[in-house]
């Protein structure tokens, strides 16, 4: 698992990285009530703002944390936003991105220099 | 940091201990949420009873100087509302308007006998003071209370739990007020609230006032309520929130509040106008006013918030509003928001378009309040 400043979390499956919000920024966000996922297939760049997190407090952006193309969408948030809430690392990842390169991955934070992060 | 401008009510260090997380709010540092959040301390508020300090608002009181008679008079110079015939023990909501019938601030005002105490929002209390001191000089003292907390106990369980120290609240209907010495000192409580609950709020010493919240939070059907949730349940309970729904651009007949102007200030009653902003609001009781403030439920789960502009077509058309609270409605489970719209266009069932991220999503507009309330009248 891969950590960015923008409080993502990247997960390596086969050829393809799965991304969420960590704990952190979703306690953060408090209960959030609406999620806009990106649409299958469409190519994105690092930084793009992918989705939409609406809290009962605010509006925040997901940003893509590479380039690449969304393979999948976590469709289960739409319905159950309070998800994010509950398992954030887990069953509440956002979208599922393809890689030409997976190795760009070792540019961010492994779990120890992500806690340091924090502080 | 704490940021050393930002007063602290008396309730602070218990905010800070029950785990708050703090906000600038109105010149003060204030709860937003406790680690319940937002949306479960709206939903407990509902279900069974949330208590909100809210010291950080206006108390004031008025002490006449040559009878209750003239100063009732006088506060029906500032107000198109009644004062003059609310009886002892009662109150009464009331608004604060300037010349062109822009609201200044709305309040409450209860009469307790000897004096009238005004209650009035956090932000304006400083110019309402200044604006009571300079219009009431002859007919009364204007009396900051500085050494008095305000807390609001709200939801279907505070008459049992605040019974339990104060027996008498339970023969208090809607907008009763009373005066009983406790172990807490003199409590003055009202049978109020800003949440759409019954419930009721209480002014007590501030030397007791942590105690007191205590001795109540100690109570399972009570838990600590931010601001978070204030704003949520008055939103769906379509309550105004002074400087966002109503402010000094709106009329009180804009914003739907006609029926705090009661029939002795209107065209034809006993003490017809002589309020600032009579011409104004007077005309547009009789003709409607140009906007007015509706309920609206977006379509789909994105809430619409403070800003949001609407459209009345979802591409090309006009820009007719703007939403001035939304958000999600805990208790709706859906997003609500009000905002205001051409009166050609504010009926119950007109669909329009808000403008979210650069796309236009449709919404409806619809009665207010999105949830009955629960007073006991």
């Amino acid at each position: 698992m891969r950590y960015t400043e923008e409080h993502e979390w990247l997960r390596v499956e086969g050829d393809v990285v799965v991304v969420g919000i960590t704990e952190h920024a979703a306690e953060q966000l408090g209960d959030v009530v609406f999620v806009e996922l990106p649409e299958i297939e469409a190519m994105v760049a690092k930084g793009d703002e992918v989705c939409v997190i609406e809290s009962v407090k605010a509006a925040s952006d997901i940003l893509a944390p590479v380039d690449g193309e969304i393979v999948a969408v976590n469709e289960a948030l739409s319905d159950t936003p309070g998800l994010v809430n509950e398992d954030p690392q887990g069953d509440a990842w956002f979208f599922k991105m393809k890689l030409d390169d997976l190795s760009v991955l070792d540019e961010f934070m492994t779990e120890d220099e992500y806690k340091d992060f924090l502080g | 940091m704490p940021d050393p401008d930002l007063k602290r009510t008396i309730l602070h260090p218990l905010h800070v201990a029950l785990g708050a997380k703090l906000v600038p709010f109105a010149g003060y540092e204030m709860p937003v949420q406790y680690p319940m959040g937002v949306m479960k301390e709206h939903l407990h508020t509902r279900a069974s009873a949330g208590l909100f300090d809210v010291s950080h608002m206006g108390q004031v009181i008025l002490r006449p100087k040559t009878g209750m008679a003239a100063l009732e008079l006088g506060l029906e110079a500032l107000m198109p509302v009644a004062v003059q015939g609310l009886q002892e023990g009662r109150q009464r909501y009331g608004l604060f308007t300037n010349v062109a019938g822009g609201i200044l601030d709305d309040l409450m005002f209860a009469n307790r006998g000897d004096h009238i105490l005004i209650v009035v929002n956090a932000a304006c209390k400083h110019a309402d003071i200044a604006h009571m001191r300079a219009h009431l000089a002859e007919v009364a003292e204007v009396e900051p209370v500085t050494d008095r907390a305000l807390l609001a106990l709200q939801g279907p369980e505070a008459e049992a739990v605040l019974a339990g120290l104060v027996p008498q609240v339970r023969a208090m209907r809607f907008m009763d007020v009373i005066t009983v010495d406790t172990l807490y000192g003199a409590l003055w409580i009202s049978r109020s609230g800003y949440t759409g609950e019954d419930g009721f709020e209480i002014s007590l010493p501030e030397a007791r006032a942590e105690d007191f919240a205590r001795t109540l939070l100690a109570h399972e059907a009570v838990a600590p309520i931010g601001l978070g949730a204030r704003d949520s349940l008055r939103l769906e309970a379509g309550l105004c929130l002074y400087g966002h729904d109503i402010d000094e651009e709106t009329t009180p007949v804009a914003a739907g509040l006609s029926w705090a102007i009661q029939k002795p200030r209107r065209a034809g009653g006993a003490r017809e106008g002589g309020f600032p902003g009579a011409a104004q609001i007077l005309a547009e009781l009789e003709t409607g006013a140009q906007k007015q403030r509706v309920g609206l439920r977006p379509e789909g789960r994105a809430p619409m918030r403070e800003g949001v502009i609407l459209w009345d077509a979802p591409e090309g058309g006009q820009a007719i509003g703007r939403i001035t609270s939304g958000g999600f409605g805990p208790s709706v489970e859906a997003p609500v928001a009000m905002g205001y719209l051409p009166a050609a266009m504010a009926a119950p069932g007109t669909r329009l378009w808000g403008e979210l991220r650069g796309k236009r999503l449709p919404a409806t507009v619809c009665t207010l309040p999105f949830r009955p309330s629960t007073y006991k009248r």
